[in-house]
């Protein structure tokens, strides 16, 4: 059996998965469940400084978008922070944390970007017993009016002091929480490194409006007829995601900054795919309000079972492997060529290969031969670029196959050369020319 | 309590066991229902669902169009191919047809509930009145149409979208032919072969005349007086005889006399039925037939066939649907005589076992008797040509041309009637439609003459 045990910034869990700061994780009462479930560790919903605590609309929070069968793809929120007492939330926190010695329990935390509201709230979670904080920098809606959440996030200044002062009245473990409302995700990393956090986690949810109701002329959620832009997650954000992680684990400048990866997250293969970009550890939210925390145990038993049959015995054994082939563009193979190839017997026939290719790209896929209904690639034609793979609703009925070096490409009238070369090197790269010149 | 005694007796169920027994076989799909049934529907490229309806529907898209909440604009798209789109959504073979062709069928072996998706958008239109044709200014023209069947509908609604002035000359007490006439009660429940008739008439400019059949009450030669064309949408009102022995018994019924009954009894209790059926045919009547009889509180009904399964005309879901229901499918027998009691009542029928000889049916020697109170021959109908004069036929349907066209002048035909036909409602609407545009091309070419232009 794998050994799923993970060790983030020192936090130990049971397993990496841990749910993420949001409705989920508000209360004592949900976070017991979420454990009795098997979820490594819990980021507590978001506390606030003391006092009155926020107030939420009355109305409806959630936004979505669905696919087939009104499967849940995208969920969009307008929720704030806790709307709860800030010292219920502790007492809370300190009781479960006792309850649940073995599983994480990390404190989110959002203050006014202010030296004292953070030195106050600090001491006040570190004797909840909490494993450690992550420092909200991401929720786009409503506390970034405020000045704080995604407001901060955007700026790599703030995220540096914030995290600084922190790091100067803790002895915690602090992880920093990204936006992704910014255009280059590695500058807020850096930031949040140079002021010393132990670790990233991101991403924080997008800015968005799901959907727009026709009758009234109102955007989802609609709140008494007019609607405020949500944070978006969900399935639909995980490639967003996978690629901020990517490009914070490939930087140069924060190179083995630990991260707890976040967006999307659904099923075990979600997870690890955030693992071997560089995520130490994921957390997850959606997935739990779609389906509830029982997902948990496939997360577990699919993650673990896949690093079974590949004879990974530990976490250590696959974080971060595919970080290496995350490349620029620019130093992409263009010798290596690939054709589509449909398998006929899987094929049913419905066509749409071949409409997407004839109507959309490079008319390469037949639509009948000798007058019979039959796909196939014509090989001339095919630039090999994934599009008929991605449409068909059969798996693995076309797949991309590499042709061989030494081997005719049909299309280019050129032999496959079996060298590696990049446009930095390309002859149509008027760069390239001047270098060579 | 019902009766199980032996005789053609009615009410041998309780009135409440009617209702039932002879409500919708399925019902429309509910708005979730729908949904999820859409949602397997993958957009085929030039789809073979399509390809394989007679009246070349456009299927993805109306089910896309379900799919994305238009059910209205859904229904739009069924009945621009198909306005009788209602009716075929609850009598078309489907498995055979576009069903069997869906590509899920290769998938999963399950396809897209294409009919019943038909039925919930063109419900749902029909519900609401909505109408989507306009008639043309008028051309001045008129036309009649002969049936008011699916053929005859069909072909007087595009004549009507077209402008022409139509009237419709059908025998009968009510317009709809086997629609209203042929075809199961639980298949068209609420009255919809008249509902439905009445959505076609809506377009204007059809006027119906009913119990005017041709040779008693009209002739050819008068309409062709009359109208500017004419189309002959009859259908196939003759029945063949089974030219057995004792046919002659009380209690030995046509089926579709029976199905006809059936179709115009509100409460069903005035339908006799014997306490053991038999049915004498392989088709979509036989089942139609066995299956309501057994509905009607039969003890037994054996459907006996002259050939094998594979044979049988009547579907593999039908088949399938009347075993459901208790009915007897026998195969390799064909009838020999009809037995009679001292009253004159069927008792029983003889039949031949038959085997198949160098693709030559005989009778093998072999014999069994069944007992019976009730027979009903299901073994097809015919064209009755006396009222056609010189029409031409073959094998004893109408020649036509592809358009329509009989071998007479401003004749055309279609539906079952017509030579070459598969028999079904929703390839008589084909034909119908597709006549009538071939009477519209040819009606406009009068008023119009080509003219011969000089080429410079």
């Amino acid at each position: 059996m794998a050994d799923l045990r993970s060790t983030f910034v020192g936090i130990k869990s049971p397993n990496p998965f841990w749910l993420a700061s949001a409705p989920p994780t508000d209360k004592a009462y949900n976070v017991e469940r979420a454990f009795k479930s098997g979820w490594g560790g819990v980021v507590w919903k978001t506390l606030g400084e003391d006092g009155p605590p926020v107030v939420n609309v009355n109305g409806p929070r959630y936004g979505a978008i669905w696919g087939a069968d009104r499967r849940l793809l995208g969920l969009n929120n307008i929720e704030l922070i806790t709307d709860r007492d800030l010292y219920t939330n502790l007492r809370e926190m300190k009781q479960v944390k006792m309850n649940w010695p073995d599983r994480a329990l990390i404190a989110s935390i959002m203050v006014p970007c202010e030296e004292e509201s953070w030195k106050a709230i600090l001491p006040l979670v570190e004797e909840t017993g909490a494993d450690g904080i992550e420092l909200n920098f991401g929720c786009p809606h409503g506390m970034s009016e405020r000045g704080m959440g995604a407001a901060v996030g955007q700026v790599p200044a703030y995220i540096e002091m914030v995290v600084r002062w922190c790091k100067q009245y803790t002895r915690m473990p602090v992880i920093t929480k990204l936006t992704p409302n910014i255009t280059d995700i590695r500058h807020p990393a850096r930031a949040a490194k140079a002021g010393g956090t132990d670790a990233v986690s991101l991403i924080n949810t997008i800015n968005s409006i799901t959907s727009v109701n026709l009758d009234t002329f109102a955007p989802e959620p609609s709140i008494d007829g007019k609607g405020s832009h949500g944070g978006y997650c969900g399935p639909a954000v995980k490639p967003i995601a996978l690629n901020m992680v990517a490009e914070i684990a490939r930087d140069p400048e924060t190179q083995g900054l630990p991260i707890s990866g976040i967006g999307g997250i659904t099923t075990w293969r979600d997870a690890a795919e955030f693992l071997v970009l560089g995520a130490g550890n994921v957390q997850v939210c959606t997935a739990a309000m779609t389906y509830g925390f029982k997902i948990v145990q496939e997360m577990i038993t699919g993650l673990s079972t896949w690093m079974d049959a590949k004879g990974h015995r530990s976490l250590d054994d696959i974080t971060g492997r595919a970080i290496p082939n995350v490349s620029d563009w620019q130093y992409l193979n263009l010798n290596y060529v690939a054709k589509a190839r449909i398998d006929q017997d899987a094929c049913i026939k419905c066509g749409r290969c071949h409409i997407a290719c004839e109507d959309t790209s490079h008319q390469a896929i037949t639509q009948s031969v000798d007058g019979v209904r039959h796909f196939e690639v014509m090989e001339d034609e095919c630039v090999g670029c994934n599009l008929c793979v991605n449409v068909c609703p059969v798996q693995d009925c076309i797949t991309m196959v590499a042709l061989p070096p030494g081997t005719l490409d049909e299309r280019t009238g050129k032999v496959v050369d079996p060298a590696y070369a990049n446009w930095t090197t390309h002859p149509n790269n008027p760069m390239s020319r001047q270098a060579a010149e | 309590m019902g009766t199980t005694d032996s005789g053609m007796i009615g009410g041998r169920l309780t009135p409440g066991q009617y209702e039932v027994n002879f409500a919708d076989l399925h019902p429309r799909l509910d708005e979730h229902e729908a949904l999820v049934a859409s949602d397997r529907c993958y957009f085929c490229y030039d789809a073979p669902c399509m390809t394989a309806c007679p009246t070349s529907i456009d299927i993805p898209l109306f089910i896309r169009q379900i799919a994305t909440g238009n059910p209205i604009g859904s229904a739009n798209t069924i009945f621009d191919q198909n306005i009788l789109g209602g009716m075929c959504a609850r009598v078309c073979p489907t498995e055979t047809l576009c069903e069997e062709a869906c590509v899920r069928m290769e998938a999963e072996g399950r396809p897209v509930a294409i009919g019943r998706l038909q039925r919930f958008a063109t419900d749902i239109a029909m519900a609401e009145g909505r109408q989507f044709y306009e008639r043309a200014p008028s051309t001045g023209k008129t036309v009649a149409v002969v049936g008011a069947g699916p053929a005859g509908l069909a072909c007087a609604h595009r004549l009507a979208v077209n402008g022409h002035d139509v009237v419709i000359y059908d025998a009968r007490e009510k317009a709809g032919g086997l629609n209203e006439y042929g075809i199961a009660t639980y298949k068209a429940t609420d009255d919809f072969a008249q509902r439905e008739v009445d959505y076609v008439l809506a377009i204007g400019g059809i006027e119906i005349r009913n119990r005017q059949m041709l040779g008693r009450d009209i002739k050819l030669v008068d309409l062709l007086a009359r109208h500017d064309a004419v189309f002959l949408g009859i259908g196939l009102t003759g029945v063949n005889a089974l030219r057995t022995e004792g046919e002659a018994a009380e209690g030995v019924e046509d089926a579709i006399d029976f199905i006809a009954s059936l179709r115009q009894s509100p409460g069903k209790t005035d339908i006799p039925v014997g306490r053991r059926v038999v049915v004498i045919g392989g088709g979509m009547t036989a089942i139609d037939a066995a299956v309501q009889a057994k509905l009607l509180g039969a003890e037994e009904v054996t459907i006996c066939y002259r050939r094998g399964r594979e044979h049988m005309n009547a579907s593999t879901y039908e088949q399938d649907l009347a075993t459901s229901r208790g009915v007897t499918i026998r195969h390799w027998l064909q009838p020999r005589r009809i037995l009679a009691q001292d009253d004159g009542n069927v008792a029983r029928i003889e039949l031949d076992y038959t085997s198949d000889v160098d693709g030559r049916l005989v009778a093998t020697g072999e014999t069994g008797i069944l007992a019976a109170d009730h027979i009903l021959k299901a073994i097809g109908q015919t064209l009755e040509p006396d009222a056609l004069g010189i029409v031409a036929l073959q094998s004893g349907r109408i020649v036509v041309d592809e358009e329509g066209r009989t071998s007479l002048d401003r004749v055309w035909a279609g539906g079952d009637c017509r030579l070459g036909g598969e028999d079904l409602t929703v390839s008589a609407v084909a034909q119908g439609r597709d006549a009538a545009q071939s009477i519209h091309r040819a009606l406009m070419a009068e008023r119009h003459p080509a003219v011969a232009v000089a080429v410079a």
